[in-house]
């Protein structure tokens, strides 16, 4: 019997829709399975950076993984520009940590070198900064900011716009989107994949579990496991400003639009309504020692997400050894891996197995090694 | 569009972009752009629309003007004072003001 | 004038909103010993219906009509009641430990309250026509706070459209300050009154009956009527002239102002923030908080009072906030004396009892509520109606994610023009209703703050370390 479909995408997020798109560009037929419109969804509430810096301590393939997604990320936005008319407004002019203390600077450079003099680690080009050279590339910095450091491979994109886009895009490329569709059971039997819903039961030659911290309950079904270690963060957003700022700092950003996030906390709670005034209001503090002329700027919005982590922070690539045709792709960098996930993990998956040349460090299976060193 | 019933209030002297406007006491900004029959008090940032007083009670948000220096304030929750200077928001505010 | 940091820390019972409600409540819990705070955003109480009550220059009393000067009780007795009563107080957040943050002459403040009663009224419904974000329209019930509170008064060419009782009060208010009206275009659907008429004996032994006779006669008597059921505000940079159709018969009116209404809907943006449940009305056609017959909300000690709880107009606003308040009373302060409540509730029903006759016949018609093509949907971030309907029919089945992917919503106003409009059309394209929709999930500030507000509130170590990592 012939399956509706070649694959299930569990979840409708930016990393399921990444992975249809590119699965769909590979000439399968693919089903996207997601949630309702008040699903616990970190694609509406992330900080939409393509973000290099930092990114790969404690597992040194991960920063070349970032790297490459980062530098695959404009031939993605011009091929979903193509594709759908819709500009994601990606820029890549480099971005800035930015220290508001010694205390913080130092600590910073000390991430940056411990970083740096991992085995296999790929070059950063990360330069750590004073006042006077952060200004001349910020001038709007406030005297509080000692410096940062800077990063010539970070960028942002319009994240929003970008999860819209890639949303039309699997749509004009005939993808089916069925939203509340939560996925409650999924099987294996007569070569299939059979995917219980609350509508009914979907059937499919293989699946895609994409579904951020609910894979670490749909991965088992079929074999795979995900350890998560969901967080909340938190972003304050202001009025639509005009440009003053030319480079992304990691917790405060001007948006194309002419908003500015302002964000990165974390908590630890999974509970997506609740928000911490405390928080924001850290937040704010920070934001107007760092860039004092937005002290007067109104705050329009302010929201909590789960942040999608995995209990190491780094991505899960993994198929089921016990079910063929079932995939993990499970990170929480949707924004920055997306082109990765679209443009060198669909076609995997399509294909039918992983690349163990290129993502054999993210298997889950690193958690038990690291039990039993 | 608007006129004043005689027994309005006493005058409060205000500028609109630099022009001198009669409001009265008892005048929020918003209607005092009204009375002076004021076209549009801003335009929008995402397509440089123009925009007017909507709903006069706080909840459209078309009234953002730049009071005294400081932008996107609600003209129709702002009572006027002698001497408050009002200048009409064009596009997006600026940070800084 | 009470400055922000005046304020005690905590207050027995929080009201926010000094309309009809806000004030009776405030009077009744101030005076059975409770430690009172009402905050309003105007420059002086009243609400929209008593709007400007204590300072109107509108001394001539037949031109606001006797119903609003009602208001001058309710405000004396509030202030007479030693409520503490904040104007110019923005309540920007509410959350479900009760904590109620308030911005005063730009200073912020976090208040803790034991109980809470949100009486933050009703606005206008969204009245999306094409060309109503153009200059030269406004909402009647704009044009209505300009004569109250600065006795502005129309002039030059003024149509006004729509529908519903404050449409006619307002044209009889404005022609009796000698005021001009060119035209009313009447938008009630005539189907409306199949409905209608199973609730009119109830309707011809309230009140608003004979009110509601001769306001329509006084009008009618003076301005001509024509029924529209398709209008357009058409201008470049203002509006020029208004476009409306009744059938096939199109007609053109110069105009320099167009005044529209279609009813009013509660206010949800902070019940919503705070975490309110709220569900869809089909018969008032909007969400409406879900609460007991003390007006408690789905959240313990957070009640919703006046229009805000579902409309039904100012007497009965006061009405609702003496019951909500009777009940924060009980909670608060047992041995308190307190009014007759059964008295209360029987005064509330007679003055709800036209409300289902003027709902049905009022309703609006689809075709206003459910917009079309190049249409503004969303007025701030100027979304189209065709945009919405496109996104919907592209698998998008609720506000949130069309929020998401449009930024309908997101703009300054934060919905309250655009919320009603969003969940119809998606209901509309997928053929579902809108209480399987639902609405936008409102978060604070409900009203904007500055960074240098939020920044300047209490910090705790752990909310710092949040943070700083």
């Amino acid at each position: 019997m012939v399956a509706e479909y070649d694959v299930a995408v569990v979840g409708g997020g930016l990393v399921g829709v990444a992975t249809a798109w590119g699965l769909a560009r590979e000439g399968c037929r693919v089903v996207v399975l997601d949630e309702g419109d008040r699903a616990v969804r970190a694609s509406r509430g992330n900080f939409a950076l393509v973000w290099v810096q930092s990114k790969g301590l404690g597992l040194a393939p991960y920063a070349g993984w970032t790297i490459r997604s980062s530098n695959a990320w404009g031939g993605f936005s011009d091929l979903l520009k193509q594709e759908t008319g819709l500009d994601v407004s990606f820029q890549r002019p480099g971005g800035f940590h930015l220290c508001l203390s010694e205390k913080e600077l130092e600590a910073r450079a000390n991430i940056l070198k411990r970083l740096h003099n991992q085995p296999g680690i790929v070059d950063y080009k990360t330069e750590i900064l004073d006042h006077d050279q952060v200004k001349k590339m910020l001038p709007d910095i406030g005297r509080e900011v000692v410096g940062g450091s800077f990063c010539p491979l970070d960028g942002h994109v319009n994240s929003l716009r970008l999860f819209r886009t890639l949303h039309t895009a699997i749509n004009a490329r005939g993808v089916t989107y069925l939203p509340s569709h939560r996925v409650d059971n999924i099987v294996k039997e007569g070569g299939e994949f059979r995917l219980t819903t609350e509508h009914g039961e979907i059937r499919a030659a293989k699946v895609a579990l994409a579904a951020g911290n609910a894979n670490m309950r749909l991965a088992p079904m079929v074999g795979l496991e995900a350890p998560m270690k969901p967080e909340r963060g938190q972003i304050v957003v202001t009025e639509r400003l005009r440009p003053f700022m030319n480079h992304p700092v990691v917790t405060l950003r001007q948006t194309d639009e002419g908003t500015v996030m302002i964000g990165d906390s974390k908590e630890e709670s999974v509970d997506p309504s609740g928000l911490t005034v405390g928080v924001s209001a850290t937040e704010a503090e920070r934001a107007v020692r760092q860039f004092p002329l937005l002290a007067n700027v109104n705050v329009v919005r302010t929201w909590s997400a789960i942040r999608v982590m995995t209990q190491d922070g780094f991505p899960i690539y993994d198929e089921s050894p016990t079910h063929p045709g079932a995939f993990t792709v499970c990170c929480h960098s949707g924004v920055t891996l997306a082109a990765n996930h679209a443009l060198i993990i669909a076609p995997m998956i399509a294909r039918g197995s992983l690349d163990k040349s290129l993502v054999a460090p993210f298997s889950a299976r690193r958690f038990h090694v690291q039990e039993a060193g | 569009m608007f006129k004043r019933l005689a027994d309005a209030g006493s005058a409060v002297a205000i500028t609109v972009d630099g022009k001198p406007v009669a409001a009265r006491a008892g005048d929020t900004v918003a209607a005092a752009l009204i009375a002076a029959g004021i076209d549009h008090c801003r335009t929008t940032p995402v397509t440089g629309a123009p925009r007017a007083p909507y709903c006069l009670m706080g909840v459209c948000f078309e009234c953002l003007v730049t009071v005294d220096g400081v932008g996107s304030r609600q003209g129709c929750l702002v009572p006027v004072r002698e001497g408050m200077k009002v200048e009409t928001q064009l596009g997006r505010r600026e940070a800084g003001r | 004038m009470t400055a922000a940091s005046d304020l005690a820390s905590s207050y027995d019972l929080v009201i926010v909103g000094g309309g009809p409600a806000g004030l009776a409540a405030a009077a009744l819990a101030a005076r059975a010993g409770v430690s009172t705070v009402l905050f309003d955003e105007n420059p002086g109480v009243g609400g929209q219906i008593y709007r400007a009550i204590t300072s109107t220059p509108v001394k001539d009393r037949a031109i606001l009509g006797e119903d609003y000067w009602d208001g001058a009780a309710l405000a004396a007795d509030a202030k007479a009641s030693g409520a503490l009563i904040v104007n110019g107080a923005t309540v920007w957040s509410l959350d479900r430990e009760k904590i109620v943050g308030v911005s005063v002459g730009g200073k912020a403040r976090m208040i803790a309250a034991k109980r809470v009663i949100i009486a933050t009224g009703s606005q206008e419904r969204p009245f999306p026509i094409p060309g109503w974000t153009l200059p030269g329209v406004m909402t009647a019930g704009g044009a209505q706070t300009a004569l109250k509170a600065q006795g502005l008064v129309t002039q030059g060419r003024t149509v006004m459209a729509g529908s519903g009782p404050l449409l006619w009060l307002l044209a009889a208010q404005t022609l009796r300050a000698g005021g001009k009206i060119d035209a009313i275009l009447d938008t009630t659907p005539r189907r409306n009154w199949a409905m209608a008429m199973f609730h009119l004996p109830d309707f011809m032994l309230s009140p608003y009956f004979a009110k509601g006779l001769s306001l329509l006669r006084e009008v009618r008597a003076k301005v001509p009527v024509h029924r529209a059921d398709t209008i357009e505000a058409v201008g470049k940079d203002k509006l020029t002239e208004v476009v409306f159709a009744n059938g096939s018969v199109e007609r053109r009116l110069p105009a320099d102002l167009l005044l529209l209404h279609q009813g009013v809907v509660p206010n949800v943006n902070l019940a919503n923030a705070a975490g309110v449940a709220h569900t869809w009305n089909d018969r008032q056609l909007c969400f409406v908080p879900v609460l007991d017959a003390d007006f408690g909300s789905s959240v313990p000690g957070i009640a919703v009072a006046g229009d805000g709880a579902g409309i039904a107009g100012g007497t009965a606003a006061a009405e609702r906030g003496r019951i909500a308040a009777i009940a924060a009373v009980r909670a608060l302060r047992p041995e308190a004396t307190l009014p007759d409540t059964q008295a209360i509730r029987q005064k509330l029903q007679r003055e709800e009892m036209g409300r289902a006759f003027l709902d049905w016949l009022n309703r609006p018609a689809d075709a206003f509520r459910r917009p079309e093509g190049e249409t503004l949907a969303c007025r701030c971030e100027e979304v189209t109606a065709k945009q919405v309907r496109d996104t919907a029919r592209m698998g998008c089945e609720g506000p949130n994610q069309m929020k998401a992917f449009l930024r309908c919503g997101m703009g300054p106003c934060q919905g309250r023009l655009c919320g009603l409009t969003v969940t119809e059309l998606i209901a509309a394209e997928r053929g579902t209703s809108p209480e399987q929709v639902g609405y936008y999930r409102l978060r604070p500030p409900v009203k904007p703050i500055t960074l240098a507000e939020l920044a300047s509130l209490p910090i705790s170590e752990a909310e710092r370390k949040a943070v700083e990592r």
